[in-house]
């Protein structure tokens, strides 16, 4: 394997008794717990991550079911479930409040930390992007394990903070203090710890993925020459390695709050249950709430961005016609990355802040909403004149494309501080952020398991179950988050217990739950077709080539379907093209492979 | 399968991954302890009292751990010229050195917080104290990672001189990189806590 | 390793020893002028300045970073910005409140 290209001189006997070389020596003999639990292999990692987070996504979903229950028929004893969440949770099967704030805070936290944000990037990043740029793993190997495990043991402490006296933790992902502080459970507690281990998780895996990208491309793949899913992976790794260290302080300060007495965040004269609370004082919950945001509307684009870089690849792909404006969209992706850092307190209109503040983060929002809509844009208008084949990849990647400026444009009257004072902390909020998560990088990310499941098993999906995944999907999506526009406009709160029930002026707008609920319900449904397509076509699914998709970027024409298990490829790639070098004028071919010479 | 420019640099970056990834892992820690700065300074100016550090804290202790730490930061820096002259035994007296000034740092931190849990100046008591403790001892947490780091460079990882000179010799300035970045940390921390 | 590179290694430790020497007198000024008990604005800003100097020379010269590459400049300068974003975190919130009168 002669990948390596000696600049400065040779060290003395480094490919004889290197480290890595010495181990990989013997590949063979591998065990079975190096193969595949304590493995180095960036496309091992890359399952354990895909498999664990679509494990977290549906037990988020599962407990959001139950919510929907509580919403749709308040104070109603949920049926057979009912009865095995304990007297503690649910006497009689009817869901007590405490139980519901946990459900919420927790299914917020598991979707986010737990199940998009890995998926997108542990596991579409991990596997994908090393194979893209033509280089034989990450660059640190060893720190990819260690990173995937420190995620494994953060998800485990997070579940385990169910079971901990007074249960979860309840007041909301966003864990506001004082009242998460003085909340009389040590599942907060808990989810502060777990917090901690899933960012050093996060950390480490950005260190790996922007030395990776900097450092290992393949020989003539130069920067714009990456796929536009590359570009998205670095600047999403940039936002993580930033924006997460604030909230780690922001987690110790609290964890400290919590458990040592300390008084960060928890102001003087606190009355709690009518006794005054025996803390030092002197905090500020501001504080929390600016170091939470810091890092949270950064965080939002991490959830964003490889979406849009998976759908880029499969429209790509699928329309036969290179991207449109792939130059516009580079440097409004790493604009956006940087805008990201200064919208923050957008999401802190409504805690006093004057008029200066306000408008500052105002026009921030404003402007970051420019690169969004380009890259909506061009991925619009790279439609336009395609030949477009309507696979199941692609038709969840076309429907990102709405669902996405849906969500989008709600965030407008969100951004805008006047609209804001009406629509904050309502459904209208629940709403919009869904859009953008759910049937817009949710589907994304859907499009990319089915879009790169031939190349981690040489094996297609039915396309039959596909297609019904899909357009059941799709329906259901659109009917649990579309009517939460119109709640919220009329005022409901979120994060009530009943729905809203005890308000008039939520009345008109109340019979709008049980609709909701029906379509959460049957979006769980229709993910059994997926989740049996998943499972039964990694054995029995079509076997397929190297590039059954036919497309360009290196994975697919450097690689075999899967890729070797060591070093990715029999001959390093070398690149000669752009990545979307399709329907070339005068070709035979409707394509040119990234690393075809000529 | 060796993975490229582990060693060696990338010709159009001039860097090694490993001096890339230590750099950028520097970058993330001046967020955190931003963060913790910034924290500081809201809960001072947001506040009605707040003592000024030379009332609370001991200035002669800090005084002599400023120096500890800054020549630590030499013999740490000094260790790796030696593995650059090929001298491993001056090595192993530099980095040797660094690890009982860090030592010594830590030892002296367990008095001044000693000396204030007896008093019943602990992280509840004020708002100033929390944060005086909890800066001082993530810096502290940050100091015992890189004793554990040298510890192994100095002991079981130095088996990589025999066998890859120039690779251990990064190792070593990859490591040092850290240990200074604890330092400068530490010098921002010095007149902020004590002196202001 | 050649002699050459010894040499250049040797006016490294040189300049190593000269940086220490400048960092302990450095420390010495800045416990120094805290003794002078100076206003506070003041105090601030000559602490703040003289940390800046020696964290300076511990990152050009112990960090080697007057020698670095341009990517790990930019990288630091693209932090450097986050991180004064950050210490303009406490300015907002106690200074423009919408309890202001104007």
């Amino acid at each position: 394997m002669d990948n390596v290209t000696t600049a400065g001189h040779a060290p003395i006997d480094t490919h004889a008794h290197g480290h890595d070389a010495h181990a990989h020596a013997h590949h063979h003999e591998q065990s079975f717990v190096t193969k595949w639990i304590f493995s180095q292999d960036h496309k091992v990692i890359g399952i354990q991550y895909t498999i664990t987070s679509l494990l977290f996504l549906l037990f988020g979903f599962s407990l959001m079911a139950l919510m929907r229950w509580q919403l749709a028929f308040p104070g109603a004893p949920i049926p057979v479930i009912g009865s095995f969440l304990g007297v503690l949770n649910a006497p009689g099967g009817i869901m007590l409040p405490e139980f519901y704030n946990q459900l919420g805070a927790m299914h917020g936290t598991i979707m986010v930390f737990l199940g998009v944000v890995p998926l997108a990037v542990g596991g579409f990043g991990n596997y994908v992007m090393p194979l893209m740029i033509g280089a034989p793993d990450m660059a640190f190997p060893k720190l990819n394990m260690a990173s995937y495990w420190v995620y494994f043991i953060g998800g485990c402490i997070m579940l385990a903070s169910f079971f901990v006296p007074g249960g979860a933790a309840q007041s909301g992902w966003t864990s506001y203090p004082p009242l998460a502080v003085i909340t009389a459970t040590d599942g907060q507690t808990w989810w502060l710890m777990g917090m901690i281990f899933l960012i050093t998780s996060s950390l480490l895996g950005s260190v790996n993925f922007i030395v990776t990208i900097i450092q290992l491309r393949a020989k003539g793949l130069g920067f714009f020459r990456l796929p536009f899913f590359v570009w998205a992976q670095f600047v999403t790794s940039f936002l993580l390695l930033l924006a997460f260290p604030p909230l780690e302080a922001a987690g110790v300060l609290q964890l400290m709050d919590k458990v040592a007495g300390t008084s960060f965040f928890m102001p003087s004269g606190l009355v709690v249950g009518n006794k005054v609370l025996e803390i030092s004082g002197g905090g500020n919950p501001l504080l929390w709430q600016h170091l939470f945001w810091f890092l949270a509307h950064p965080e939002v684009y991490v959830l964003i961005l490889p979406a849009m870089g998976i759908v880029a690849e499969i429209i790509a792909n699928n329309t036969r016609k290179p991207l449109w404006g792939y130059r516009m969209m580079v440097y409004s992706i790493i604009f956006l990355g940087f805008m990201s850092f200064i919208v923050w307190a957008h999401h802190m209109f409504m805690t006093g802040m004057g008029t200066t503040m306000s408008s500052f983060f105002q026009t921030t929002t404003m402007i970051i909403s420019i690169p969004s809509v380009i890259i909506l844009s061009a991925l619009f208008l790279s439609l336009y004149g395609g030949s477009i084949r309507y696979n199941t990849p692609m038709l969840f990647a076309l429907a990102f494309l709405p669902m996405f400026g849906i969500g989008g444009l709600t965030g407008l009257p969100l951004g805008l501080a006047p609209s804001d004072i009406h629509l904050h902390d309502t459904y209208y909020v629940i709403g919009h952020f869904h859009y953008v998560v759910a049937p817009g990088t949710m589907f994304a990310l859907l499009a990319g398991i089915y879009y790169w499941f031939p190349k981690a098993t040489g094996r297609q999906m039915n396309e039959v179950l596909g297609k019904i995944h899909f357009f059941g999907s799709f329906i259901f999506i659109n009917g649990i988050f579309f009517p939460m526009f119109i709640q919220g406009l009329h005022g409901v709160n979120r994060r009530l217990y009943d729905g809203g029930v005890q308000y008039a002026h939520a009345g008109p707008v109340l019979h709008w739950n049980q609709f909701m609920s029906y379509a959460a319900w049957g979006l769980l449904v229709f993910q059994i077709p997926f989740i049996f397509n998943f499972f039964w076509s990694i054995w029995k699914g079509k076997p397929v080539g190297a590039n059954p998709w036919h497309a360009t970027t290196l994975e697919w024409t450097a690689a075999t379907s899967p890729p070797l298990a060591h070093g990715n490829f029999e001959t390093t790639p070398e690149v000669y093209h752009g990545p979307y070098e399709y329907s070339v004028p005068g070709r035979s071919q409707d394509f040119i492979p990234q690393n075809q010479k000529d | 399968m060796e993975i490229p420019y582990t060693v060696e640099v990338r010709p159009d970056t001039g860097l090694s991954n490993g001096k890339l990834g230590v750099w950028l892992f520097l970058a993330s820690e001046v967020m955190l302890f931003a963060a913790l700065f910034s924290s500081y300074i809201l809960l001072r100016v947001g506040s009605t009292e707040w003592p000024r550090g030379a009332e609370e804290l001991s200035v002669p202790m800090a005084f002599f751990n400023t120096i500890v730490l800054i020549t630590s930061s030499v013999t740490m820096v000094m260790s790796w010229a030696s593995l650059k002259m090929n001298d491993f035994g001056k090595f192993r007296m530099y980095l040797g050195a660094t690890i009982l000034l860090s030592f010594v740092f830590l030892v002296v931190k367990y008095f001044e917080y000693s000396h204030h849990l007896h008093a019943g100046e602990g992280p509840w008591h004020n708002t100033y104290y929390a944060i005086y403790f909890t800066i001082t001892g993530l810096h502290g947490l940050h100091i015992l990672g890189g004793i554990v780091v040298n510890g192994y460079l100095l002991g079981p990882g130095a088996k990589m001189w025999k066998t890859q000179k120039e690779r251990f010799t990064n190792r070593v300035e990859i490591a040092g990189l850290y240990w200074h970045f604890v330092d400068l940390v530490w010098i921002f921390l010095f007149p902020v806590l004590y002196l202001l | 390793m050649d002699a050459h590179a010894v040499d250049d290694i040797r006016s490294h430790v040189k300049t190593y020893l000269m940086i220490f020497g400048a960092l302990m007198v450095l420390t010495m000024v800045t416990v120094g002028v805290s003794y002078l008990h100076l206003p506070v604005a003041m105090a601030i800003a000559v602490a703040l300045v003289v940390a800046t100097i020696k964290g300076s020379l511990v990152a050009l010269y112990f960090m080697h970073l007057n020698h670095e590459r341009k990517l790990i400049y930019y990288v630091l300068a693209l932090t450097a910005v986050f991180f004064i974003f950050m210490m303009f975190v406490p300015l907002f919130t106690n200074m423009d409140k919408i309890t202001q009168r104007y």
